[in-house]
């Protein structure tokens, strides 16, 4: 199954080689979780501020339980603001 | 104590500069700067003058904190009545000029009147006079900046200043401090202009040493500290990326205003974004962004600083706009960019570069040029009016010219100073504008983020992003999460944010502390450094009392409850794309619990009871 990561800020850092700039595309077992996809690719869940699957927020306790589909975009933020 | 006790009121048309003492029993109930400045403000105007006449004032007001050793300590703030809404308004800013007047004595300078030749008030500790201001007068702010720095030789001497653009009669003309820290919103350059007023130059030499309680004020301050640099956004986020980290934020999650507020995504964000501005450029391998910075105290240093490359079209033999100056913040790149369909990292930059320069707020104008565009595409204006330019969405040259354009109020720029209001009403589509009580909206659309929508329709000075920021919570989950597609609950949560920002915007302290203080690390401060017993509570019922102050006077300037309301085009047209596809704002469904909340009538009056108990009857 085919699913999108893009990791952002100080993030990008944990993005895989194959990436361009805070994108990769990613083939995952059906059924994964976020949170699988995240510990994948290193990266810490507890830096894991922002999830947004398709740009709605994920709850933390939604990130084990919610299974990845076919074309999702997961993108993730550390704690971050502005004004 | 914190506050000096002592206040320079400057009359323009007599060309005198009085000290005297502070209204201390103001100071208990109001704080200082927004508050206690809007308090100032309401007892000596009559709210319905022209906001352009020499019966305006305008003040410039430090918070007990300011130049203090308070993390973000040396904000202050612009108050007058506003040219561009007709309502009072508070422009807050950060550099060092606030702590600069804090150090020579002076919680505040009430101007008065207007100067009969152009002016410039020098300060230095206790001396003040006005000087001609005869050589400045059609300069730039930076070049102005420099005069001033030259003719009296200091380094170290701080500058409020205001450019062509508020000469020009730009009705959203910012004043700007240290080249590129801005009071930049309503247009409270505008009114310093109507007086003559060219500049403030401040030398403080005094100290700030009136504290209540040194120890407890250490205390607090220190453990403030602390609290900033452990947490993740106040301790790493804003230093490294900025306000500007939010593009692709808020562009994910498509509450990101776009082409006049007609789209909610804007495929070019990732280009204009805060990771966008480290990344290398092609040609001499330097990223956008030199340095972050911070202003006086300040231990988060959120702020940027930026070059343009050279061979870019917009600075190309300009060798003047090569160096390093402040850069994009979310706001000015939101405005710039994606509003007008621009995805040029560089043109944002040098037009954010024109803005500091001239004194112009970027929102606004950025705005203001995404309806001209509009208007463009509709064919209510035309090449002909532009003076030959293109105007399609889009185009980085035709914004760059624009900016040109409006920094000296010539050609089609003198249409866009108008503002977006006036400039669609001007153009027959009023339609068109995207704006609240006249000012233009900032970097979140209503139709994703519901509380905003609330928070703009009833914001005290327009439209504005920081008169209660319920995106921390509705996006960024600070201090709790909540969905930004509801509306249950948000009428509360935007109350409780508008009080407790204009607490905060009356102490002197920075806004974005709050990422990571709450008003537990807040209070203790004001506490050990004021006269007096300043918990949570009292805080919040000062900012309450300074909410009901500011809309008291609105209402007796003139403005009516049916100005709490946004642009049909976020009422009724549904978003496009995203999340919130198919969504209007739902603002009716949160209004008349506000109100409510407020204590105020169903029609938006304030009760009598309500008055009488935050004391403003």
């Amino acid at each position: 199954m085919h699913v999108r990561l893009e990791l952002y800020a100080s993030l990008m850092k944990h993005l895989p080689p194959d990436a361009v700039r805070h994108r990769a595309e990613v083939e995952v077992d059906a059924g994964t979780s976020p949170h699988a996809l995240l510990d994948r690719c290193g990266v810490p869940r507890e830096q894991a501020h922002l999830v947004l699957r398709n740009g709605v927020f994920l709850y933390p306790e939604q990130r084990d339980d919610t299974p990845l589909e076919e074309g999702d975009v997961i993108a993730v933020w550390p704690p971050v603001a502005g004004g | 104590m914190a506050w000096t006790r002592k206040i320079l009121r400057v009359d323009l048309s007599a060309g005198t500069c009085i000290p005297e003492a502070l209204n201390m029993a103001w100071a208990n109930e109001y704080l200082g700067q927004r508050g206690l400045a809007t308090k100032y403000l309401a007892e000596e105007i009559d709210p319905t003058c022209d906001p352009l006449g020499p019966e305006n004032k305008m003040i410039m007001a430090t918070g007990p904190l300011t130049g203090t050793m308070a993390s973000t300590g040396g904000r202050y703030s612009v108050i007058t009545k506003s040219p561009l809404t007709g309502l009072v308004a508070c422009s807050n800013s950060g550099g060092f000029i606030g702590a600069e007047m804090k150090n020579a004595g002076w919680d505040m300078i009430i101007f008065e009147g207007k100067a009969p030749e152009p002016v410039y008030l020098y300060v230095e500790n206790d001396k003040a006079e006005l000087r001609s201001a005869a050589d400045l007068w059609g300069k730039s702010v930076w070049e102005a900046d420099e005069l001033l720095h030259k003719k009296h030789q200091d380094a170290q001497l701080r500058i409020a200043c205001i450019g062509r653009s508020a000469e020009a009669g730009c009705l959203y003309a910012a004043v700007i401090n240290d080249l590129h820290r801005a009071a930049g919103r309503s247009g409270v350059g505008t009114v310093m202009a109507s007086k003559n007023l060219k500049a403030v130059a401040v030398r403080g030499t005094l100290g700030v040493g009136n504290i209540d309680d040194p120890k407890a004020f250490m205390d607090a301050v220190n453990a403030g500290k602390q609290v900033l640099a452990e947490n993740a956004v106040t301790g790493q986020g804003l230093p490294t990326y900025g306000t500007q980290v939010l593009m692709n934020v808020i562009n994910g999650m498509g509450a990101m205003p776009t082409r006049n507020m007609r789209e909610v995504q804007f495929e070019g964000a990732e280009n204009i974004s805060g990771e966008a501005m480290h990344e290398p450029r092609a040609s001499d391998g330097k990223p956008n962004l030199t340095t972050n910075a911070g202003c006086f105290g300040c231990t988060i240093a959120c702020g940027r600083i930026s070059t343009v490359d050279k061979g870019h079209f917009s600075v190309k033999n300009k060798p003047e706009y090569w160096g390093n100056s402040g850069g994009l913040e979310y706001e000015a790149a939101w405005a710039l960019g994606s509003d007008t369909g621009v995805d040029d990292l560089d043109a944002l930059t040098y037009v954010n570069f024109l803005c500091n320069e001239d004194g112009i707020d970027p929102i606004s104008f950025g705005a203001t040029v995404a309806a001209a565009m509009e208007l463009y595409q509709a064919g209510a204006i035309t090449r002909e009016t532009t003076g030959g330019i293109d105007l399609s969405f889009g185009g980085a040259d035709a914004l760059v010219k624009m900016a040109e354009l409006t920094a000296t109020g010539e050609g089609f720029g003198k249409d866009l100073g108008l503002g977006s209001k006036r400039l669609c009403e001007k153009y027959g589509m009023p339609e068109l504008s995207m704006t609240v009580k006249n000012q233009e909206f900032p970097a979140y659309d209503p139709r994703g983020i519901q509380g905003m929508g609330l928070a703009y329709a009833t914001s005290n000075r327009g439209a504005c992003h920081l008169r209660g920021y319920t995106v921390a919570s509705e996006v960024l989950g600070i201090p709790f999460k909540t969905d930004p597609l509801v509306t249950d609950g948000k009428a509360e949560l935007v109350k409780a944010f508008q009080d407790a920002t204009a607490a905060v915007d009356s102490s002197g302290l920075c806004v974005f502390t709050t990422f990571a203080w709450s008003m537990e690390n807040i209070a203790p401060q004001v506490d050990g450094a004021c006269e007096g017993d300043w918990n949570v509570d009292r805080m919040l019922e000062v900012g309450e009392r300074i909410w009901n102050l500011e809309r008291d006077f609105n209402m007796r300037a003139g403005m009516t409850a049916d100005q709490d309301t946004l642009p049909k085009r976020l009422l009724k047209e549904a978003a496009n794309v995203g999340p919130a596809q198919g969504r209007v704002n739902d603002l009716d469904k949160m209004l008349p619990e506000y109100y409510e909340l407020r204590g105020w009538t169903p029609e938006g009056q304030i009760k009598p009871e309500t008055l009488n108990r935050l004391g403003l009857g």
